[in-house]
């Protein structure tokens, strides 16, 4: 078989190959019929086409050391007082900084030893006495620091992968992006303002009890009391004084279901604890009968029943007077489990479905009417020669879809853009190469020399002219996002595509017509 | 057919004068117009929140204005898009801080209290924070920046020093008037726009190096003496009818694209449309004759 027929054979299984990786994708939103040998997989429509929700998240980590420095503090005044050590204030002015201040000096030496076996982490970079009273300064350890702060945004990812698996989007992308930030593509979401409240909930769900021995009003008026605080109801806004202890949180927590309640059709979410969660709820509640426990979410409490008797089948609910949706997603949230530091919304890009099914129909229309405008151009500057190249045209769009449909790359409306591009770009390759014929014509040649010259001269500048462009999109798709990528995609594959197009299958045809047809006058 | 007349050349050094003169006047034009007007830069490059919006029955601008304004946002940009009857809105306000979130919450729960869950339909929304279009704006210069790099090199490699320099002038010519009539017109900067200036890049090299390889082989074929002026002359004429037919060729489709793409890549196929005609004529008047500063340093 000599070099020719071996071309051909070869662009013939690209063809098939092409063909076969494009097909499925021009089923639209259809199935793929049963008996379809080829692949099945569809090109991918970014976000802007199918609509749906991009969002970049960004974990405010220094909030998770923070709240561990707080705890630091509470825990280490128990200790103090376990250990006799006379403070008169333990304060954390910065999320790494703790400062103590000694009523006896002497007691340092039984505070460095407590900070030294409890608290590690914890390095003294001040001490000062002044009036009888030292102070200590302590910092958090820069490597702890940053052990808290990663381990933060990696538990931020899991419950936020969490999340959004419970809450039923098909085919989510959650990626991690540099130190702090989360990237979402939620394709499809219908309802973005209930997604996003869905991700922002910290939900830290803590059980509180409510300091009966003391007025709310006075503590309002400034009165404080010790242990205690004004917490808000979430209904109403009323002020109730809380302990300041948590006798249980959310971490206990083994499952949570919405439910409704059968006598006033109102949903409530019924949460049941590990078998340890409950034990420790059926102490709280038998030590604590009579009183009253606070339930709270994020801070605000949503309800402070009375314990009437000790709770033992571990479970528990949360009312709030919900809408169903509300409560499905709470309990989507508990189930997921809290964040370990709150989260704000850095970028936000929905596309509603009716813009993106706009924006697939205006795209495909500019190109439609572009296509035929260069086809029928060509027909009739070029004739028969123009008619190969029309047809190498679409050669090249099969191509380029089929190749986005094996590379699984995603189609955006830039992407859309980038094709029509190609089309009217990938002729010029087809100009050159038959202005140089038209030229070797002109000079005398025959049909086959005119042919050969035609496409050994217009070789190099082809070449060079598309590397240039090639160089370009490869750089945007290195710099770009999300749908400029897509431009950058289909632009790089339809070069491609456009120089096997014209340097190997026209080619291919011509030397065909001239070698094989012994075709003397070449219609161009 | 031929649009151009086989053997036709055309005496195009004889306006080089005139054509520098006028690139000059233009780049001058461009300049002032980005400096004294500004550039419109989107939420893409300021931070931002933007909100297109359409409603299912007649609205306003002023009634749009009207419902947004007790959240504060009286002063937000609010503009009709498409046609009349698509009651299809543009809100834009600037966002202070890394997040915009409760902007967009405000403005979507305003417009639903005012005209009815079911009238509005939120079609887009784009929010960027600070931090994320400092981001961006840093790799949109930098993209221009590297390709420029990219590009540079690879014509240092295949030609010599005069073409490359002919070549980077004239894509900074077409990037600066690209940027000129941007700012002039008052469209907006946006990401897809950087990707535009790109593609420009690339195509208006495209053009160039077919006018160059045909110069560099006419030069080969000459062997001895001969007139660098009037062989520019005849390389350009000999390659203008596919000069003309490829620029037409793709005017034609990102015509296409302008007027039926919709608005989101409306902006978009504008920059292309303008680089197409600034960078045909730049690979013919621009790039070509600064050769002609060179040829001192050709025997």
């Amino acid at each position: 078989m000599d070099t020719f027929k071996l071309k051909g054979l070869l662009i013939l299984a690209v063809l098939v190959v092409g063909i076969l990786f494009a097909a499925p994708s021009f089923f639209g939103s259809k199935e793929v019929p049963e008996g379809w040998i080829g692949p099945k997989e569809k090109i991918k429509l970014g976000l802007d086409l199918q609509g749906g929700m991009h969002l970049v998240l960004r974990v405010v980590a220094d909030k998770a050391v923070e709240s561990r420095m707080n705890s630091t503090v509470s825990d280490l005044k128990a200790q103090m007082v376990k250990q006799r050590v006379h403070y008169s204030q333990v304060s954390s002015d910065s999320p790494e900084t703790l400062r103590v201040a000694l009523r006896v000096p002497d007691d340092y030496g039984k505070l460095a030893d407590l900070i030294g076996s409890g608290y590690p982490y914890l390095q003294e970079i001040d001490r000062s006495s002044k009036g009888g009273t030292m102070t200590v300064e302590y910092r958090m350890s820069a490597q702890e620091a940053a052990t808290i702060r990663s381990q933060a945004v990696e538990q931020a990812l899991e419950t936020v992968r969490n999340r959004i698996d419970q809450f039923g989007v098909s085919e989510p992308s959650i990626i991690p992006q540099g130190d702090e930030r989360i990237v979402l593509q939620l394709p499809g979401v219908t309802d973005p303002d209930r997604a996003k409240a869905l991700l922002r909930n910290t939900a830290i769900l803590e059980f509180k009890l409510v300091d009966e021995e003391h007025s709310v009003q006075d503590a309002l008026r400034g009165d404080v009391p010790s242990g205690s605080y004004v917490a808000y109801m979430k209904e109403g806004n009323q002020p109730i004084l809380l302990k300041e202890r948590a006798v249980m949180t959310g971490d206990l927590l083994d499952d949570a279901r919405m439910r409704i309640q059968s006598t006033y059709n109102e949903p409530y979410v019924e949460i049941s604890f590990s078998r340890e969660g409950g034990r420790i709820f059926e102490r709280v509640t038998s030590e604590n009968t009579g009183k009253r426990l606070a339930i709270l979410l994020d801070g605000k409490v949503y309800s402070a029943p009375v314990i009437r008797e000790a709770i033992s089948g571990g479970s528990a609910i949360i009312e709030g007077r919900f809408t169903d949706e509300e409560a499905s997603d709470l309990a989507i949230i508990l189930r997921a489990g809290s964040l370990p530091a709150p989260v704000e919304i850095l970028e936000e890009r929905t596309v509603g479905p009716s813009l993106g099914r706009d924006s697939i129909y205006q795209g495909f229309l500019s190109m439609i009417i572009g296509g035929l405008v260069v086809v029928a151009f060509m027909l009739v500057y070029y004739k028969f020669s123009g008619l190969i190249a029309d047809l190498a045209l679409i050669v090249n769009i099969v191509l380029i879809l089929g190749a986005l449909a094996v590379l699984g790359a995603t189609l955006t409306l830039p992407g859309l853009a980038g094709i029509v591009l190609t089309i009217g770009m990938a002729v010029d390759a087809n100009v050159l190469v038959y202005e140089r014929i038209k030229e070797e014509l002109r000079l005398g040649r025959t049909a086959k020399m005119a042919v050969d010259a035609g496409y050994k001269n217009a070789l190099s500048t082809i070449l060079d002219a598309n590397i240039t462009t090639l160089i370009a999109a490869i750089v945007l798709f290195q710099f770009g996002t999300g749908p400029i990528q897509g431009f950058a995609v289909t632009l790089s594959i339809g070069i491609v595509a456009s120089l096997f197009t014209v340097l190997v299958l026209c080619r291919w045809i011509q030397e065909w017509l001239v070698n094989y047809q012994k075709i003397e006058r070449i219609s161009i | 057919m031929d649009i151009i007349r086989p053997g036709t050349q055309i005496d195009f050094m004889k306006y080089r004068k005139a054509a520098f003169s006028v690139s000059a006047a233009l780049i001058i034009i461009s300049l002032v117009a980005v400096f004294v007007r500004g550039l419109n830069y989107g939420i893409d490059f300021t931070g931002g929140t933007e909100i297109q919006v359409a409603f299912s029955e007649t609205v306003k601008t002023d009634e749009v204005r009207s419902a947004i304004g007790p959240i504060g946002l009286a002063n937000a940009t609010i503009q009709s898009i498409g046609e009349r009857e698509d009651n299809e809105f543009l809100i834009r306000t600037p966002t202070e801080g890394d997040s915009g979130d409760d902007t967009v919450q405000q403005i979507e729960g305003a417009l639903r209290d005012t005209f009815g869950e079911e009238k509005v339909d939120i079609r887009r929304v784009d929010m960027v924070g600070a931090a994320v279009s400092q981001d961006l704006k840093q790799k949109g210069f930098l993209s221009l920046f590297y390709a420029g790099i990219g590009i540079l090199i690879y014509i240092w490699w295949r030609f010599q020093l005069g073409y490359s320099v002919g070549a980077i002038l004239a894509l900074i010519h077409d990037v600066v008037i690209t940027v000129g009539v941007f700012a002039i017109a008052g469209r907006e900067i946006s990401l897809p726009v950087i990707a535009a200036l790109l593609a420009i890049v690339g195509y208006s090299l495209n053009d160039t190096i077919v006018v160059y390889d045909r110069i560099r082989e006419n030069i080969k074929k000459a062997a001895g003496s001969f007139d660098l002026s009037s062989l520019l002359d005849s390389s350009i004429s000999q390659t203008l009818s596919r000069t003309l037919i490829t620029s037409t060729t793709t005017f034609v489709v990102v015509l296409a694209l302008f007027l039926f793409g919709g608005t989101v890549i409306n902006n978009f196929a504008f920059a292309i449309m303008v680089g197409l005609i600034v960078g045909t004529y730049s690979s013919i008047f621009i790039a070509s004759p600064i050769l002609l500063f060179f040829r001192r340093e050709k025997k």
